[in-house]
């Protein structure tokens, strides 16, 4: 091995500064799963009866199923028995006061720099901060409601608005999709729920901040946006984790329904703990997303950069149902250390002249494995639609991996699909030519991976572009050779 | 300006030495040629100078303007003024040719604790320099090398060499893949470039660039050193004779290892 190559191996070392425990008293509950302790949760929750009868019937569905293992990855299975399925901070805070939410929690959210005070926050975007599953704080309600969007906690939104949820829960991801999203449908604790009226351009950015701190929970959350005809939304959804020494298990949910010509953005910057170097610890995160353009002319944009997790299976995906629908997915997946991801998207074209576009941009470094998974699917009566990919991998030093899977099926003769996929080394010619003409190393090593992922970052909203640039270089630091 | 003193080098983690002593000085306004066959060490002497990492310093030293840079790293001697036109210039997509040379010439400018140009003064300055090379503004706008045909990539190196001003420029193997046309707007390039302030160093092949670009001093290194040194005759004996007929001539002289 060079003296460069060690060099590099014992720079790859950056902290995770969002490593730390926060110290709150949570309720009691019992470990493992089972028709009783759904009955339990769904009544700490104070949930309706017909709740409850949707976790029983998904949670008889996830026991019929069994666990995937098609994707390119290999862990530890998470012992599902063992598992904490409901983890509430005791305090339980009133959801429009500051003042009732556990001090220790709200120090949580400022250490991540997330101010929970209205005054302090981001102009313009209302938050809602999820900690260990639980809703604590959703900020600027009161102006959202003035333009008749709704934007609550989801154990909120069963309660306050039934009628909605029963409507769209579910009818995108149905419970029996898949082993996980049965999980989840059954032991689901919390997550947002946005609702934006016809015609109703969302005043704010929506954002939700999810942070995991009770080590022996799973975090199950469901997260459902619904755009009216005619209305457009901006959510962006943030997620940072305590550095643990065993797995966690993260299995989310988000659907998203587009009406006639609605607009959903859909952005993640997903920093969870990726485990150390030798792969101990780290979020298991397998989530289903998935938006449906229902209506004509509705679009529905998903923007990623994901960063943590030791193992993440995620293809958030568009079906394309309304005609002239568009359906959009960039991301920027980066893996270091051991970390192993097999993600990607599924555009499934069934209107007419429906366009979907895919940027899918891989780093590795380390001993890290990254796969890329993507199926275009256009349908029979999807005449005049195109797909455009790109899928584009670089690999940083010599022991990390990188694999595309691309699955392209087409029954219409009038459409088209074109995959462009490239492969490349940040080698140490390139280091060195930048260097040459002295731009140091570790900005020559900033410079060539902005230029790979700046197509997908120009599609991060505004405000978290900034963000999103920190925290691809403090990842990336010191890891390139 | 640099001053080469016995400088042995190999490639980091291996054992065979590349360079075995080189020796070899260059003073402000000079043009300086290093021929050679194939194997010889001319391309490793120039990657040395500027600080690859791939090589080893065994023994010797390197001074540029008196300080020793044996130790530095590459941006470092950047820094300084020291400039390496790439033989096999590299892609780096992503990066704008405009992006980098910003970046370089501010870098630079603020290690010598001059003052940074902003993006708008940039533009006028780097646009002023492209008649250097004929090229078009659009190029400025192209990631670094990527697509460029081997023309356009020696093309700009020159043109960097031109934006950044260095001191001391080593240009490696700049006419290889070259036709008549680009070799002559290069050469004019590079000779619009030096003067009495900065140091060329050429290393090539062929005598042919030597017609374009007049050096002061031609240099022959073979086996790792520089065996003989002389002036534009030297090159032109070379072109006639090759380069077998100088080792027999320096063996029966004892001169050549």
């Amino acid at each position: 091995m060079s003296e460069e190559t060690k060099a590099l191996e014992s720079m790859i070392g950056e902290e995770y500064k969002y490593g730390f425990t926060t110290d709150v008293e949570y309720e009691d509950f019992p470990k493992g799963i089972s028709e009783d302790i759904i009955r339990e949760l769904s009544a700490r929750k104070e949930e309706p009866e017909w709740m409850t009868e949707f976790r029983l019937k998904s949670y008889r569905a996830w026991l019929e199923m069994e666990e995937p293992t098609w994707f390119n990855a290999t862990y530890k299975k998470p012992d599902f028995e063992n598992l904490l399925y409901y983890s509430a901070p005791k305090k339980k805070p009133q959801l429009d006061s500051m003042d009732d939410v556990d001090p220790n929690i709200r120090e949580t959210y400022e250490k991540l720099g997330i101010p929970l005070e209205e005054q302090k926050m981001l102009a313009g975007v209302a938050v809602d901060a999820v900690f260990d599953s639980v809703s604590v704080f959703t900020s600027f309600k009161e102006k959202l409601a003035e333009a008749g969007v709704i934007f609550c906690s989801m154990s909120e939104a069963i309660k306050e608005h039934p009628e909605l949820i029963k409507k769209y829960l579910g009818s995108v991801v149905p419970a029996r999709d898949n082993f996980y999203s049965a999980l989840n449908s059954a032991v689901f604790s919390d997550g947002s729920f946005c609702y934006i009226p016809k015609n109703t351009k969302c005043p704010m950015e929506l954002s939700t901040y999810f942070r995991i701190n009770n080590m022996e929970s799973g975090q199950f959350e469901r997260t459902l946006i619904v755009a009216e005809e005619g209305s457009s939304v901006s959510y962006l959804e943030g997620c940072t984790a305590p550095m643990y020494d065993e797995n966690q298990l993260h299995a989310a949910v988000v659907e998203l329904v587009a009406l006639d010509n609605a607009d959903i953005k859909y952005s993640t910057i997903q920093n969870w703990y990726s485990g150390d170097e030798d792969g101990k610890g780290g979020i298991f995160n397998f989530v289903t997303k998935r938006g449906i353009c229902k209506g004509k002319n509705s679009k529905i944009s998903w923007t990623q950069l994901e960063t943590g997790s030791a193992v993440t299976l995620k293809y958030p995906s568009v079906i394309l149902q309304g005609d002239n629908s568009v359906g959009e997915f960039y991301s920027v997946a980066v893996t270091t250390k051991r970390q192993q991801a097999d993600t990607g998207t599924k555009m499934i074209h069934l209107g007419k002249n429906t366009r979907s576009t895919i940027i899918s941009k891989g780093i590795s470094a380390g001993r890290s494995n990254n796969s890329y998974r993507g199926e275009v699917k256009i349908g029979k009566k999807a005449s005049n639609s195109r797909n455009y990919s790109v899928c584009d991998s670089m690999l940083i030093g010599q022991e990390c991996g990188a694999h595309t899977f691309p699955y392209i099926s087409s029954e219409n003769p009038t459409s088209s699909v074109e995959h462009e996929a490239t492969t490349s080394r940040v080698g140490e010619e390139q280091i060195f030519y930048l260097m040459q003409r002295g731009i140091s190393e570790q900005d020559a090593i900033s410079m060539i991976i902005n230029g790979f992922v700046k197509d997908v970052l120009k599609e991060l909203p505004l405000e978290f572009a900034v963000e999103a640039n920190k925290l691809l270089d403090v990842k990336l630091e010191g890891s390139v050779g | 300006m640099l001053e080469i003193k016995n400088l042995h080098a190999k490639v980091e983690g291996e054992d065979i030495e590349i360079l075995k002593g080189v020796n070899l000085k260059v003073n402000a306004g000079e043009i300086h040629a290093i021929m050679g066959p194939n194997g010889s060490g001319k391309s490793t002497l120039s990657k040395v100078v500027s600080g690859h990492p791939e090589y080893e310093i065994t023994e010797g030293e390197i001074l540029f303007e008196g300080e020793d840079i044996t130790e530095m790293d590459a941006d470092e001697r950047a820094h300084l003024g020291l400039f390496l036109a790439f033989q096999y210039p590299v892609e780096v997509p992503g990066i704008t040719n405009k992006t980098l040379l910003r970046e370089a010439y501010n870098t630079i400018a603020r290690a010598n604790d001059r003052d940074e140009l902003d993006p708008l003064e940039f533009e006028d300055y780097i646009t002023s320099k492209l008649e250097v090379i004929e090229m078009k503004d659009e190029f400025l706008e192209r990631s670094i090398n990527t697509g460029f045909s081997g023309g356009e990539k020696k093309k700009n190196e020159i043109f960097q060499m031109a934006v950044l001003d260095p001191k001391l420029s080593f240009l490696d193997e700049t006419d290889s893949g070259l036709d008549i046309d680009a070799l002559k707007v290069v050469s004019d390039g590079v000779n619009k470039i030096a003067s009495e302030e900065n140091a060329i160093v050429m290393i090539t092949h062929y005598q042919r660039l030597l017609n374009y670009i007049k050096p002061d001093h031609v240099h022959v290194m073979m086996a790792g050193r520089i065996i003989k040194s002389g002036d534009i005759k030297l090159a032109e004996e070379l072109e006639a004779n090759g380069y077998d007929q100088l080792e027999k001539e320096l063996l029966l002289n004892g001169e050549a290892q």
